[in-house]
Parts: C-alpha cells; structure tokens; sequence
C-alpha cells in the first residue's frame, strides 16, 4: 500500500487523470468541428479513423482534408503549445519560489519578439530565415544574456528575476527602435499580431516538433520533479536535502527556456496560460511536483484548446488572437482561484 | 560518527567570519556551540554540514572528507535544521516532514513502508502527530520550529547540526527537543543561546567569539564568571545546580 496515493487521495487524483482525459478529446473534438465551415462530431470523428486506417467510412475529401489537415493538427499543436506553458510556468514558480513567475520572467518573449521584427522588418537572411528561426534565436540570446548576468541563474531567485526584467527591458526597447526607425506601419501591425498568438499556419511538422520537445521536457522535469519540491524553503534547504543546488536550476531554466522558445517560435507568445495554470493545477492535486507537472500539462492543454476554440467563435469573420482570449478567460478562472484560496483569517 | 574540523576559515570580501576553527566531536556526542550575536556560529554549522565551502581547511565526518562526498550521499548521514526558514507554497505538515526522505528516494520511487514509519515516527517525537494535516503556514512559530526538527529526524542522520533549535519554543518543548537530541543515538552539534540549557544538555561547549573558538570543554570548565564577563559582556553568578549538577548561570542587573 502506499500511504502516498491513500493521503492525498488517490481516488481524487484517479477521478481527475480521467476526467480531464475525456475532457481533452471533447475539446479537441470540438475545436476541429467548430469553424467558418461547420462539421458534424460524427463527420469529425471518422475523417480522423479513416487518416489513421481504422475505417474506411465514406466522408467529402474536403471534409476530410478539412478536419486532418487544418484543424486537428492545429487543435493539437494548441494543446501542446498549453502544456508546455503550464509545466515552465510551475517549475519556475517553483525555482524562483516566486508566484508571479510565468515562462517569460527570463526574457524569451522579448527576446523572440526582437528575433522576428530583425527577420520581418530588417530583412535579415535575406528570406532564407523564418520568422520562427529569427524568433528562437532571439529567444535564446535573451535566455543567454539573462544566464550571464546571474551568473549561471546560480546567484538566487530575485537575483535571476532582475536579470530577466533588465533582459526584457532591453529587448523590447530594440524591438521598438527598429520597429519605429525602419518598419512601417503593416509590418509593425503583423509584428503585433504574431506575438499575441496565433494557431493559424501551423501544421503537422509543427506538431511532430512540439510533441517532440514536449514529451522530453515532461521526462527531464519529472525526473527532477522530487528535487523540484526540495525546493519549498529555498536553495540552502534543498542543498541540505542532498539536491546539487546549481546544476538542477540551469538544466531546468535550460528546459525551460527551449521548450518556451520553442512554443513562441512557432505560436507566439501567449501569456497567461504560463501564469494561471500552475495554479489552478495546484489547486487541485496539491503542491507536489510529480503531480502537479502532468496536471498543469493536461489542465494547459483543455485551457488552450479551449481558448483557441473562443478565439474563433467571439468574433464572426475573424479571428481574435489567443493571448487576448486567454487573458480573457484566464482572469475571471484566477479571480475564482484567488477568492477561493484565500487565507481563512 | 565523528566530526573533525581542521583550521576552517570563511570570509567574503575580505571580512574574515570564520577564523582558524578547529574541533573534534566524538561519535554520540552532544557539543554545544555559543557565542554572541554575529560571532560565526550559524556560517561555522554551515561550514560543518557542508553547505559552503571553506576557504581552507577541512571537514571529516566519520573520517572523510565531506568536500569528496556527493551532495546526496552526505544529506543521507547529515541533516540541518536552519535558523529558520519560511515559504510562500501551501503544503502541509506531513509534506514537509516527507521532504526529510528526499535523499533516501530515486526519482520514481513510491512511498515505502519504512518511508511512512520515519516520518510518523518523528512527528510523534515533536508532538505533532495530531496536526499532520494541518497547513504549514498556519502553524505557530514554536510549532514550525517542532515540524522542522521533525523534517531533520525523518532525514535519519547520523550527524545533525542545530542551529537554535529552540527559537519560538516554549520552555517544556525546548527542554524535550534538547533532551532528544542529547538521548538519541546521534552526534550532533546545537547552536544555542540558552547558556543553561546549553550547561543541562551539552557534553561539551564551545565558546566562539569573532569568528574564532575562544574556549571548549566540558559545560564547568567553559562556563565562568570570567568567560561570560570577556566573551558575553554580563556579570553573572555561576553554582552547581542541585537537581543535575551541571553550572547553574544566574545573571546580575548591575
Ligand atoms: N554572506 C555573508 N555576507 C556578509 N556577511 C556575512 C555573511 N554571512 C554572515 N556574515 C556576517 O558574519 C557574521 C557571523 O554571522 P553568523 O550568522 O554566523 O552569526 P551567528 O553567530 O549565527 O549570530 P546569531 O547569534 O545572531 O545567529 C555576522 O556579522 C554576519 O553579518
Ligand atoms: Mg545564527
């Protein structure tokens, strides 16, 4: 028997895996049925049985190629784009034992944002680069700078937080000088546009990649997971605890800042998820770290679809960009959590 | 197990706040660390437990040299029970006295058996069985203090290291946690301020002043009129207590 699972309610945690499961599939369901071009469950469900050779179910091409083509692999790529959000968001509420962290206190959006207007408006690569390529390369300077100047991210959580306000600060300062001195105003806008979010171009590469830097975050993090909590009194509590302080925060913030910068490469920088999220998730299965990293993954996931689901259906004709619709949604769900967990004085 | 400290010395920047320290504790014994305010105690326990590094010197616990030790393997023979600590996470009582088993479980092990006797064991030991559910921020600063300890007892050390474990408690709990740990079967070294429990409780004491020892012994020969007058700025009056025979420290106004 392990006391584990019969104190912190294994039925709960059990109840919770399936639901939100189920939940899942529903959105995503959902989201692949819902659009400009209406399709029926029913149509939805079978298009995808027959891709994968399960049927061989007569349903329209367009259909089809509709629901397999376009909008599955964007439902997925959200659902993804959720997860990885959710899980930086909590290891670095964690490392930083700060609540207010979210997986761009270290720079990455703003760094991704210089990397994509330095494609768009300067031109550099000369059209061999993507606005993907240039957005991860900035991502990654920035995660660089902020490294540097917290020598290592080893010189203490507020220490590191600075570093990553200071980084940001700059890079949106050069995203603005080079916007305002050389773009005009429709790059400025698509530039805009992108980094709010946006599922609209991605497709089945896209997902592969994702699902690839995903899965692999989720094993390094859940690996590290038991160091993760000895973190809950600070760096010298966890070093007493027998965890190698240093070398566990730079894999992790290393992680983190991959997996960030590969999400907002391909997706932009959608904010909230990152922040809201961990908490709801620790709301719900408790503080530790080997559960509530799969429950962030599974709780972003629903709260993306969902999101790009809304994104979709609150404006007719047009699509309003995610980040708006998960701050959106996401700030009624916190005002819930907050006013729920509120200290009982 | 034993501790031998070799000529440690720590500063930074060029403020020197451990100088030349060098003590043996034997294996079981209970030593006791005191000193003023500022004087090294908490950066002398950190050097022990190695969780800085001295700028020389060296650390043996049971005859090796903690610098050649892994983090893990030494957190599973040394715990650390800090001056205090704080937290902004929600967890519970039971959660962080389970943090204590962190070095005895791989990444994926599940809750064993003698995992859930230790940590039962040592919220009994502390008194705070009936509150292993309770939030941890909730708790009183004596009852964070027991829960704490409790942590450091779950770690099943061979060596642990206090730093004023009896900060916040009350008078009954502060004898009881010092009584434990002189009665377990562990060595260990306490920080105290307390000179009368240090005189009821420790084997030996040592006395730091400035970063350096000034004097070690047993509990009569270090605590004098002279020693307390130099090293604590007090005028005091030093007897054998009736009841354990140890200095009894009574304290002037004037
Ligand atoms: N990281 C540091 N940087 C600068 N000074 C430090 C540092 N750590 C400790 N000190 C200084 O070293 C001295 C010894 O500190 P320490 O915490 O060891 O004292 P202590 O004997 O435990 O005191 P107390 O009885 O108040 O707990 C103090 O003057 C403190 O200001
Ligand atoms: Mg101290």
């Amino acid at each position: 028997m392990a006391p584990d699972a019969s104190e912190g309610g294994a039925g709960r945690l059990a109840l919770f895996t399936c639901l939100s499961a189920i939940v899942l599939a529903f959105a995503v369901a959902f989201a692949t049925a819902i659009g400009d071009y209406r399709i029926g469950l029913g149509t939805v469900f079978l298009s995808i049985t027959n891709e994968l050779g399960l049927t061989g179910a007569k349903v329209a091409p367009i259909e089809q190629s509709v629901v397999w083509n376009l909008r599955l692999s964007r439902a997925l790529v959200a659902a993804l784009a959720g997860a990885g959000l959710a899980m930086c968001g909590a290891i670095l509420q964690a490392l930083l034992r700060n609540p207010l962290a979210e997986p761009f206190v270290l720079g990455v959006s703003a760094g991704a944002s210089t990397g994509a207007v330095c494609v768009i408006v300067l031109g550099i690569g000369a059209g061999s680069l993507s606005l993907s390529l240039g957005a991860f390369a900035g991502a990654f300077a920035a995660f660089a700078l902020v490294a540097l100047l917290s020598n290592g991210a080893t010189s203490g959580p507020n220490h590191t937080i600075l570093a990553g306000v200071a980084a940001s600060q700059l890079f949106n300062a050069l995203t603005s000088y080079i916007v305002t001195t050389s773009g005009n105003a429709q790059q400025a806008r698509d530039v805009m546009f992108w980094l709010l979010g946006s599922f609209g171009g991605v497709r089945w590469p896209d997902f592969q990649l994702l699902l690839g830097v995903v899965v692999v975050s989720l094993v390094i993090c859940a690996w590290m997971a038991r160091s993760l909590d000895a973190f809950t009194f600070g760096d010298e509590d966890a070093a007493a605890l027998g965890v190698p302080v240093g070398r566990i925060r730079l894999i992790l913030f290393g992680v983190t800042a991959l997996l960030t910068a590969t999400i907002v490469s391909m997706v932009g920088a959608i904010g909230f998820v990152g922040l809201v999220v961990p908490h709801a998730a620790r709301y719900i299965v408790g503080p530790l770290h080997l559960r509530l990293l799969p429950a962030c993954a599974v709780v972003g996931a629903v709260f993306m679809v969902i999101a790009d689901i809304a994104s979709r259906v609150i404006a007719t004709q047009q699509t309003v960009p995610i980040g708006v619709v998960t701050a959106l949604v996401g700030v009624p769900f916190f005002a819930i959590i907050l006013y729920r967990a509120r200290p009982q004085t | 197990m034993s501790v031998v400290a070799e000529n440690l010395n720590w500063g930074v920047k060029r403020k020197a706040i451990v100088l030349g320290v060098s003590l043996t504790v034997a294996p079981g014994e209970t030593l006791g660390l005191i000193g003023p305010n500022g004087s090294g105690k908490s950066s002398l326990l950190r050097l022990l437990a190695g969780l800085r590094r001295p700028d020389t010197g060296r650390v043996e616990i049971n005859g090796q040299d903690i610098a050649q030790v892994s983090r893990k393997a030494l957190s599973r023979q040394v715990a650390f029970v800090q001056q205090s600590v704080a937290t902004d996470t929600n967890v519970t009582v039971v959660d962080v006295v389970r943090l204590g088993r962190t070095p005895h479980r791989s990444a994926f092990a599940g809750w064993s058996e003698a995992d859930e006797t230790s940590v039962a064991e040592a919220l009994d030991r502390v008194d705070m069985a009936s509150r292993r559910k309770q939030a941890w921020q909730t708790l009183s600063g004596g009852e964070r203090q027991r829960v704490h300890i409790a942590r450091a007892l779950a770690q099943a050390p061979q060596v642990m290291f206090l730093d004023e474990p009896t900060n916040h408690l009350d008078i009954h709990h502060q004898i009881e946690i010092l009584r434990m740990v002189r009665d377990l079967d562990l060595t260990s070294v306490v920080a105290l301020h307390d000179l009368n429990l240090a005189a009821m409780f420790c084997d030996r004491i040592v006395v730091l002043q400035d970063g350096a020892v000034r004097v070690c012994g047993t509990p009569h020969t270090v605590l004098t009129r002279e020693t307390l007058r130099d090293v604590f700025r007090v005028s005091a009056y030093v007897d054998i207590s009736p009841y354990h025979s140890q200095p009894h420290i009574r304290f002037s106004a004037v």
